[in-house]
């Protein structure tokens, strides 16, 4: 069970990083600015970096935070990528939300 | 010898086959030889069998000549195999013998047709069919031969086509015939999934020692009733035996009195041992049916006019008596019955077609009379032909007819009353037809004008080559009966002749009442007969009291219109409501299967918004739940 | 504090308002990584994160129009706000229910991270991810700076403006 003394636990960290998650999530789905959207992806993967990091100190082992430091790589060159494509497809369009973007529609 | 059985067929075939090829440059009546030489050949070769096999001892005389391998299909074996045995080869010789001289007669009855070697074609190929049905070792050879006779019936009912009734008449055969081969496919299908196989020595071997259960045999049995029904025109499959005289005369000589209607006679007769593994009722349903019908048959019979309806008709009640014969177990009396009334019923249409011959192919029995003086072999042997079928002896037909009636009296006493009083009947009719068309005031003249400018109209003799059939006919009309005479045991020839097919079937009646006293049931059988002529003789002939002849059986009880009414009203109402139902439910569910995926997927179209943001929240609660499914998997189950 | 700057990310209609927020958040990631014992994670965080990727997206927020103000009142799509709501509730139940069950389930331990009093001087902690990167996951760097080059040469083609004529 959590301990409910007021020295953190791993526990306390690992539900700090589900809440951080569950508020990029609820950003993701509402928001309709995409660079918004994008802010709170970045949210979220924030918070799958803290909860590797408390686990890679609970459990004494390195390969956590090795997978943070990719995780951190790869989130920059995602963020390159697709602040490109909203660049590409936002510049002739203006007030654009992500809700125009329904050319797929069935 | 034996082994040269399957020649037997294919003489008419091959005979077939060169009228097909060069019938025209053949012509009138070279084709017409072809076919006739064919087809005695045949016989000749079948009257060799005959004698080989009275060489051999009575157990051995079952020969199967198999030619090939039919249908090898996993589990069903058929083979397309020929048996030559007392019963096939007794059928056989009586047809091959019986079709010769048809085909002789028909030379002289059919000159002048402009589809002579046709005819001949439609002959001999009739003739190969009906040797594959009597010869056929398995029960899908014998059906071949069984359609094949029913094809060849149609063309040739329907021979003249260019006149409506004729071809109504073949189409109504064919499609009342195939109500009977429904049942005798379904037996197939009966007997194969209950036996494993098709073959007669299978199926009766599997009756004999138990292995066909009493339920599998009797409904076997009574599905192929219903296929004789229809093939020898039993009471509610007859209707189309009468229409079928619109085809030539020897055509209904051959088929439909001496061949192809006894088709019916010889398969109940094949099947003997899984009728007599069937439940009584089996039996007495058939021997109903046979009395039922030979009665309503004789009654119509009295009020007809046209010659060849009258025999028509009383073919139709001769099969009857065949049919009560094999009801009450009597499957010689039947056989018996049967070989002798294809000589003298096959004697009669021969006479009949001599005297429309000479007629001028005038068919109305009331514009004849006193034509004995004219054609005076043509009546000579048409009244031994007469006298033959009235019962009266020392003529074959008398000896039959009461060895059938002893067995029927000894099995059930009210059918021995109906066959009495058919018996009368019979005799009443013929002697009308004979004092109608050969007796008393000569009623051609007055309707010559009817015939064109002949001039004057006088029938005359028909030529020599219609006439010598006539004769060969009429001797054996007279003798026919010495096969099986009921003196003594010793003279029982063919009963001793079919003993290894029948013997286990047949009825034993040595200790009843009825054998202890068959001479008395014989003197009966022939005070019945000259009552019956002796009454015709007095209404027609003296003209002591009046001619009774209702007009309800004239129109043959108003069969063909209630058929009719019932097919036309309510059966075509059922038809269409089928139709109607295989159009709107069965298309309609199958359409409708493709239309309600059409609609669903219609809907679930929707669920793709184009909308990001629906697709992410969707992707979201998709992966909550699974997590949360993870999570309470181990808590809930 | 990351929870203040999170909430201010979802909710500020700015989109530069959103992304100091952002910021906020990140400095307060970092902060817990050091508490964490991830020194040279911490130092990454700040760097690369705050200082790079945020940078870029304020960057790309004043080219395509500083005052692109969104409306946060209406909700175009119907029941997308509720049914947010739910998902993300479930989803932090369900993480949480998972996390208060495993407590205690990871018994394995590893080589262990290093604690400064373990090993010499304070660069303990970047040292041991030095080791681990550069032995044992040696390829995964190697093509996960392809993948940084790629998508650098990709972007600059996505982005370019299309001449009339070949491109």
């Amino acid at each position: 069970m959590i301990s409910l003394s007021l020295t953190p636990t791993s526990s306390w960290y690992l539900i700090l990083s589900a809440v951080l998650f569950a508020i990029g999530t609820f950003g993701v789905l509402v928001r309709r600015n995409p660079l918004v959207m994008f802010m709170c992806i970045e949210l979220m993967l924030n918070a799958v970096n803290l909860s590797f990091v408390t686990l890679a100190r609970e459990l004494n082992d390195i390969n956590g935070q090795t997978i943070v430091f990719f995780v951190m790589v790869v989130a920059a060159a995602e963020v390159v990528v697709g602040l490109g494509i909203i660049v590409s497809i936002m510049r002739n369009r203006s007030a654009m939300t992500v809700d125009d973007l329904a050319e797929l529609k069935g | 010898m034996l082994d040269l059985i399957w020649f037997i067929p294919l003489l008419p075939l091959a005979g077939a086959v060169l009228n097909l090829a060069l019938g025209r440059k053949f012509g009138d009546p070279r084709a017409g030889w072809v076919a006739t030489i064919a087809t005695a050949s045949s016989f000749l070769l079948t009257v060799l069998v005959y004698f080989e096999m009275l060489g051999l001892d009575a157990e051995e005389r079952s020969h199967v000549e198999t030619l090939f391998s039919w249908l090898p299909v996993g589990s069903l074996q058929v083979d397309f195999a020929l048996l030559a045995d007392p019963l096939s080869v007794t059928m056989a010789l009586f047809i091959t013998g019986i079709s010769t001289l048809i085909h002789l007669y028909a030379i002289g009855y059919m000159h002048g047709d402009d589809k002579f070697s046709k005819f001949f074609l439609y002959l001999n190929l009739f003739v190969f069919s009906m040797l594959m049905l009597v010869l056929g070792e398995n029960l899908l050879v014998t059906f071949l031969g069984w359609e094949g006779v029913g094809a060849c019936s149609y063309f040739l009912i329907s021979f003249w086509h260019t006149r409506n009734s004729a071809a109504v008449a073949g189409k109504k055969a064919f499609v009342t015939n195939r109500i009977g081969d429904f049942g005798v496919m379904t037996a197939m299908f009966l007997a194969f999934s209950a036996v494993g196989s098709l073959s007669y020595s299978a199926i009766n071997e599997a009756a004999h020692s138990g292995e066909l259960a009493s339920v599998t045999a009797t409904a076997i049995a009574m599905l192929l009733f219903v296929g004789a029904c229809g093939k020898s025109a039993q009471l509610p499959l007859y209707l189309w035996l009468p229409d079928a005289m619109e085809g030539p005369t020897p055509v209904s000589a051959l088929i439909h009195a001496a061949t192809m209607v006894t088709s019916g006679v010889f398969l109940m007769t094949r099947i003997n041992p899984v009728l007599h593994i069937s439940y009584d009722w089996a039996s007495t349903v058939i021997a109903v049916v046979g009395a039922a019908t030979a009665l309503y048959a004789a009654t119509i019979a009295v009020a007809q006019n046209d010659i060849k309806k009258v025999l028509a008709y009383s073919t139709v009640s001769q099969l009857g008596f065949m049919f009560l014969a094999i009801g009450s177990g009597a499957y010689v009396a039947a056989i018996f019955h049967m070989v002798t009334h294809a000589f003298f019923k096959a004697l009669l249409f021969l006479g009949s077609g001599s005297v429309i011959h000479g007629m001028h192919h005038e068919q109305d029995m009331r514009k004849m009379g006193a034509l004995r003086k004219a054609m005076p072999i043509t009546g000579f042997t048409f009244i031994i032909g007469w006298l033959a079928i009235a019962g009266v002896p020392p003529f074959a037909g008398f000896w039959s007819k009461d060895e059938i009636l002893l067995y029927v009296y000894a099995n059930n006493p009210v059918l021995y009353v109906v066959g009495l009083v058919t018996a009368l009947l019979t005799a009443y009719y013929m002697t009308r037809q004979v004092i109608m068309v050969f007796y008393g005031k000569a009623r051609w003249s007055d309707h010559s004008e009817d015939h064109g400018a002949h001039g004057e109209f006088s029938p005359h003799e028909s030529p020599k080559v219609m006439l010598i059939p006539l004769v060969v006919l009429a001797v054996l009309s007279i003798f026919g009966g010495a096969m099986q005479l009921p003196f003594s045991k010793k003279l029982h020839f063919l009963e001793h002749w079919l003993a290894p097919v029948v013997e286990e079937s047949e009825a034993y009646i040595g200790k009843t009442w009825a054998y202890q006293n068959k001479y008395l049931l014989l003197v009966v059988a022939i005070i019945v007969a000259l009552t019956g002529i002796l009454i015709s003789i007095a209404v027609y002939a003296k003209a002591k009291f009046k001619v009774v002849e209702p007009k309800i059986l004239e129109q043959a009880w108003k069969y063909d219109a209630t058929v009719s009414r019932v097919v036309g009203g309510p059966g075509a109402a059922a038809f269409n409501l089928i139709a109607w139902i295989d159009a709107n439910i069965v298309d309609g569910i199958v359409n409708g299967v493709g239309e309600s995926i059409r609609g669903a997927a219609g809907s679930v179209r929707r669920i793709q918004s184009g909308f990001v943001r629906t697709y992410a929240l969707l992707i979201s609660l998709g992966t909550v739940l699974i997590l949360a499914w993870f999570l309470l998997r181990g808590v809930l189950l | 504090m990351i929870l203040l700057g999170a909430v201010g990310v979802i909710v500020r209609k700015h989109p530069v308002h959103a992304a100091l927020s952002l910021v906020l958040t990140l400095f307060g990631v970092a902060v817990l990584f050091v508490a964490q014992e991830a020194h040279f994670l911490a130092a990454v965080q700040v760097i690369v994160y705050a200082g790079a990727i945020v940078v870029l997206f304020l960057f790309v927020i004043m080219l395509l129009g500083v005052d692109r103000v969104e409306n946060l009142r209406t909700e175009p799509l119907t029941a997308q706000r509720p049914l947010a709501i739910i998902t993300c509730l479930g989803l932090v139940g369900v993480l949480v229910a998972a996390i208060v069950n495993g407590n205690g389930v990871l018994n394995e331990r590893g080589e262990g991270i290093n604690l400064p009093d373990l090993q010499n001087g304070p660069d303990a902690n970047t040292v041991q991810l030095a080791e681990s990167i550069f032995s044992r996951y040696v390829v995964a760097f190697e093509v996960t700076s392809v993948l940084l080059v790629i998508a650098v040469v990709g972007t600059v083609l996505l982005t370019r403006k299309a001449k009339s004529s070949a491109k």
